[in-house]
Parts: structure tokens; C-alpha cells; sequence
């Protein structure tokens, strides 16, 4: 049982899972920015009517979304120094995040701008709009409430995904976790305080969620 | 130098069998059992008990809200606490059956709450037991709801499985890291052992598209 655990191991080791919280929190918000630029990017491709842009697109989303995360983490650890890149672990991490969910995000996106009734874009053809003008003042500001919350669902599973960095020892939470575990041989005490953490992250980044889908009007949405 | 590092990898060639194996039966077996506990699960939580549903409610909220690589460490480093020792294999079963079973249950519990109240209530009216309800009326229905998403999360938790790989379970993944300590291509070893996942998960992403598509079409005849 778990009569010797320790709190004041934990307390005492504090400082390491805060640092560990605040790599965690920063590099998730940096790759989360990174995702979104090759979500937008990796849509815009899908969306093109030629091959020539959308082919590559599709097959990039299919190959992420087949194979994973650890194993693409992993790609870019072994794999960019043989291309003379030798990078420091908590960039290849940031770019394994935002490479991978960039794929995800992609398809959001791609599922906000098709949700959009096409009556809307005849209606604004109809009204001698440009390509750009119906893009800008009709589809993109719908598409965004629409897409909000599953972005936010996404975020949160990025949060959870940069766990896997600590395999590649960037000194995120989990690792701050595993530490403590091998310092001390005190995995309870290591594990279930960063448990603890990520449920904090896990449950505000949800009362986001939730709170986003009010003010946007989208929650219950489900006509 | 590049043919030297095909001639190694070829004869690593068993080592890879063995872990997409493993990769295999971990996933299979814990997808097997996960989905029985999901489904169970799934109709507890839409059950009448309010008590019963928020325990499983709960639950599946501390599995949503943690890293599945925290998870397995729990299960491996803190159970043997409670005098319970475990090998790497049942371990990673346990942990991705468990993780299997939390997010079934919301997608079947989402299934059920779908199926139009009158179809209970007609149920009823017909005098079908609680069990016949279930079986006959509700969860028929539900499972086109079901479906498409559940072999969604079938292609997420296999990819989940590489994560056991750290707890030292020869999977796949492990495998494509025992190799690129002896033949240091990283690009050449991960993209072969990505094309081993693409052929085990691509099928099924494919599989969950055309349920949709299929969905989508009969939901569309409803409507109009």
C-alpha cells in the first residue's frame, strides 16, 4: 500500500514540477501557434481545385493521421541530424507537435469552411463579391465559431501528447514526474503529482471549451 | 555506406515481425476487451442510476484529462505498490483497455442518447424487458451512430499502443529504436517503421470515412 507516501518529497520538490508546468504550458502554446500555421496552410492546399497543391496536402494528413506520434517524434530525434540539422530536443519536440497536429487542425478547418450551406457562397457570388471578400466577410467568420471548440479539443489533446517529449528527455512536467521517480525511487509520489497537474491543464482548457461554445452560440448546436 | 545500412536493416528483419506483432496482439486484445467494457460501461452511463453515472463519469474524465503515458506509468511503477506484480505485457494491456473502454463508453453513451425517446417508450409500451429494449431497439440504432467514430478511435488507440514502448514492450516502435542504435539512420528506421503503422491503421482510417459518408447520406434522407 501506499502507507509511506510522502507529501513532503513532493513539497519539496515543488520548484521542479513547477518549472515543469510552466516548459509544459509555454511549449504547448508554441506548438499549438505552429500547428495552427500548418493547419491553415495544409487546408488552403486541400481546398485548391488542382492536384498539383491538394495531392501532396492529402497524402501529408494521411500519412501524420496513420502513423504514430512517438514513432514521428522519433523521425525528426534519429532523422534531422542526418540531414545536418542538429537541433536541441525541445525543438525537434515543438516541431513533432506542431507538424502532427497541424494535420488534425487542418481537417478541422476543412470541416468549418465545408459546413458553411453553400447558399451562403451563391448568395454572395450573386452579390458580385470577390473570391476574397466572400472568403473574408461570409465563409472564414462563420467557419471560425464553428471550429473553436474542436480547435480547443485539439489543444488539449496536444497538451497531453507533449508528455511523449520526456522520451527525448525535454524537461517538461513528466519528466519532472520521472525525476523524482528515479531520484527517489518515488513513482507514486512523481506520477500522480503531474497526474494532478495535467487534470488541472486538462479541466481549465474544458471550462474554456465549454465557455467558448456560450459565447459563440455553438454548444448544443445539434439541430 | 547506404547499401550497408539495407543489407543491416534487412537482417533486422525478424526483429521488425516481432514488434509489429507485438503491435498486433497488444492492440487487438485490448481492443477486444476494451470494447466489451466500453459498451457496458457506455450503457451504464446512460443507465437510470445518477449515482453509477457520475462514478463512470468521473473516471473517464481523469483518463481524458491525463497523458496515456502518465497512465502507464502509474499502472507499471504504483500497482506493484499495492502488491500487485505485473510484467510490461499485461501492464500495457491493462492500461490500454482501460483507456480503450473510457473513450467507447462516451462514443456509445453518445449513441444511446441519440436513439428519439419515443423508442423507449414504444418499447415499453410493447412490454419488452430492460434487456430486450437494449438489445433489440435501442442499441441497433445507436450503432449507426456508434460506428464511424468507433473505428476512429480503434486507428487512435493502436497508435496509442507505441507508447508501451517506453515501459520496454518490444512493439513496433521499440523495435525501430533497438535498430537505429545499430544502423544510424534515423530517417530510413522510423519511416519503415511508419509505413508498418501506415499498413495496419491506413485501411481503417479509410474504413471510418466511407461509414461516415454512408451516415451522412442516410442521415440526409431523413432530413428531406
Amino acid at each position: 500500500m501506499l502507507e509511506n507516501f510522502s507529501f513532503r518529497t513532493i513539497v519539496e520538490y515543488l520548484p521542479l514540477f513547477a518549472q515543469g508546468l510552466v516548459t509544459t504550458v509555454w511549449l504547448s502554446a508554441i506548438s499549438f501557434v505552429g500547428a495552427l500555421v500548418v493547419g491553415i496552410v495544409l487546408c488552403a492546399m486541400n481546398l485548391q481545385r488542382g492536384w498539383l497543391f491538394r495531392a501532396p496536402a492529402k497524402a501529408y494528413i494521411d500519412a501524420v493521421r496513420a502513423t504514430p506520434l512517438l514513432a514521428q517524434l522519433y523521425f525528426l530525434y534519429f532523422g534531422l541530424p542526418r540531414l545536418g540539422f542538429v537541433l536541441p530536443e525541445l525543438v525537434v519536440g515543438i516541431l513533432a507537435l506542431s507538424l502532427n497536429s497541424g494535420a488534425y487542425i487542418a481537417e478541422i478547418i476543412r470541416a468549418g469552411i465545408l459546413s458553411i450551406p453553400r447558399g451562403q457562397v451563391e448568395a454572395s457570388v450573386a452579390s458580385g463579391m470577390t473570391y476574397t471578400q466572400r472568403m473574408r466577410l461570409v465563409v472564414l467568420p462563420q467557419a471560425f465559431k464553428v471550429t473553436i471548440p474542436p480547435l480547443l479539443g485539439q489543444a488539449i489533446v496536444l497538451v497531453k501528447d507533449s508528455a511523449l517529449l520526456s522520451l527525448i528527455s525535454v524537461a517538461e512536467l513528466t519528466r519532472a514526474g520521472q525525476l523524482l521517480a528515479s531520484d527517489r525511487f518515488m513513482p507514486a509520489e512523481g506520477f500522480l503529482t503531474i497526474a494532478a497537474f495535467y487534470l488541472l491543464l486538462y479541466y481549465g482548457l474544458k471550462a474554456l471549451a465549454v465557455l467558448s461554445g456560450r459565447w459563440l452560440g455553438t454548444a448544443g448546436a445539434r439541430a | 555506406m547506404i547499401w550497408q545500412q539495407f543489407l543491416s536493416l534487412a537482417g533486422s528483419y525478424p526483429l521488425a515481425l516481432r514488434g509489429l506483432g507485438m503491435t498486433i496482439v497488444l492492440s487487438l486484445i485490448s481492443l477486444a476487451l476494451g470494447t466489451l467494457l466500453g459498451f457496458g460501461l457506455g450503457i451504464l452511463r446512460t443507465g437510470g442510476n445518477r449515482l453509477l453515472s457520475g462514478v463512470i463519469g468521473a473516471w473517464v474524465d481523469l483518463i481524458r484529462g491525463t497523458p496515456f503515458l502518465v497512465q502507464i506509468f502509474l499502472i507499471f511503477f504504483i500497482l506493484p505498490e499495492f502488491g500487485i506484480e505485473l510484467d510490461a505485457f499485461t501492464a500495457g494491456i491493462i492500461a490500454l483497455t482501460n483507456l480503450a473502454a473510457c473513450f467507447i463508453c462516451e462514443i456509445v453513451a453518445a449513441g444511446i442518447r441519440s436513439v428519439p425517446i419515443g423508442q423507449v417508450e414504444a418499447a415499453l409500451a410493447s412490454g419488452l424487458s430492460r434487456w430486450q429494449r437494449m438489445h433489440q431497439v435501442v442499441l441497433p440504432q445507436a450503432m449507426r451512430i456508434v460506428l464511424p467514430p468507433l473505428v476512429g478511435q480503434y486507428v487512435l488507440l493502436i497508435k496509442d499502443s507505441s507508447v508501451v514502448s517506453a515501459i520496454g514492450l518490444t512493439d513496433l516502435t521499440r523495435v525501430g529504436w533497438l535498430v537505429v542504435q545499430r544502423v544510424p539512420n534515423g530517417l530510413l528506421v522510423f519511416f519503415l517503421v511508419g509505413v508498418g503503422y501506415f499498413i495496419v491503421c491506413y485501411p481503417l482510417i479509410m474504413l471510418a470515412r466511407r461509414l461516415e459518408r454512408r451516415m451522412g447520406a442516410a442521415h440526409g434522407e431523413v432530413q428531406l
